[in-house]
């Protein structure tokens, strides 16, 4: 599944799309960064609430596909600015962490 | 193969601008070729120490030195100190405030985390002085 495939899936919001035709290869869920960073598996959707600036850190670290930002929580403009900057993928839906990785899976 | 040496400031209470330093050498590692592997635990490790200093310190400096077999990370900070490392070294044991905690961390995986991400991990500390923290990574 490509990150684009995800968003639909998901009724995302993309906030930032660098690389729409990346492939999905797993995900990851989990909103305690030094958790994520140390365990978010390369090339995997990275399904969190956080939206402080932080998760665009750890998204190059982990070299994850991309951000899904669920629940629809804010996310701040002035992030979306540096996701551009930095290309990562970061989409937000309405689904909580449980449901949109449910869907997810079940596409999978 | 020379060393590379690399010299960062890590700016204090600036959350925006904390882990560039780690993806400056993280990128730098990357095109040395250097075993994926082996690049995400340097990365992960200095990235904790960053956030430690960003946290606790009011900043600091890093300095990176890459050698043929391994890299070595030094963070070395001016703030308050560590009063007792072995706490300090507990996974779960944390002086962060709530503020920190809503960020995403001060979870007390800090030291933990960088200590399982290297090989050698080096704490020393003085209160009031500050702390250093050398970060040891072997490359395979």
């Amino acid at each position: 599944m490509t990150v684009n495939q995800l968003a639909e899936l998901l009724n995302a919001n993309k906030l930032n799309i660098a690389n729409g035709e990346k492939e999905v290869a797993t995900g990851y869920a989990g909103d305690l960064l030094s958790f994520v960073m140390g365990r978010a598996p390369e090339d995997s959707a990275w399904f969190t609430i956080m939206t402080n600036v932080n998760i665009l850190a750890v998204a190059t670290l982990t070299d994850v596909a991309v951000v899904v930002v669920c629940e629809g929580a804010t996310v701040d403009e002035s992030i979306i600015e540096k996701a551009k900057q930095q290309e990562i993928n970061l989409i937000k839906t309405e689904y909580d962490v449980f449901n949109a990785i449910k869907r997810y899976l079940d596409e999978t | 193969m020379e060393k590379i040496h690399l010299e960062f400031d890590v700016d204090g209470r600036n959350f925006v601008s904390a882990g560039t330093a780690t993806a400056k050498v993280k990128a730098c590692l990357k095109e040395m070729g250097i075993n994926p592997d082996d690049v995400k635990r340097v990365a992960i490790a200095m990235y904790e120490g960053e956030i430690n200093m960003v946290i606790h310190a009011n900043g600091g400096k890093a300095l990176v030195d890459i050698y043929v077999d391994k890299v070595v990370v030094k963070l070395i900070d001016t703030g308050k100190g560590i009063a007792d490392i072995n706490l300090a070294m507990k996974p779960g044991y944390s002086t962060a405030s709530d503020d920190i905690r809503q960020l995403g961390f001060g979870a007390g995986m800090g030291l933990p985390n960088m200590k399982k991400h290297s090989d050698e991990c080096i704490v020393e500390s003085e209160v009031g002085k500050g702390t250093t923290v050398t970060l040891i990574t072997n490359l395979h």
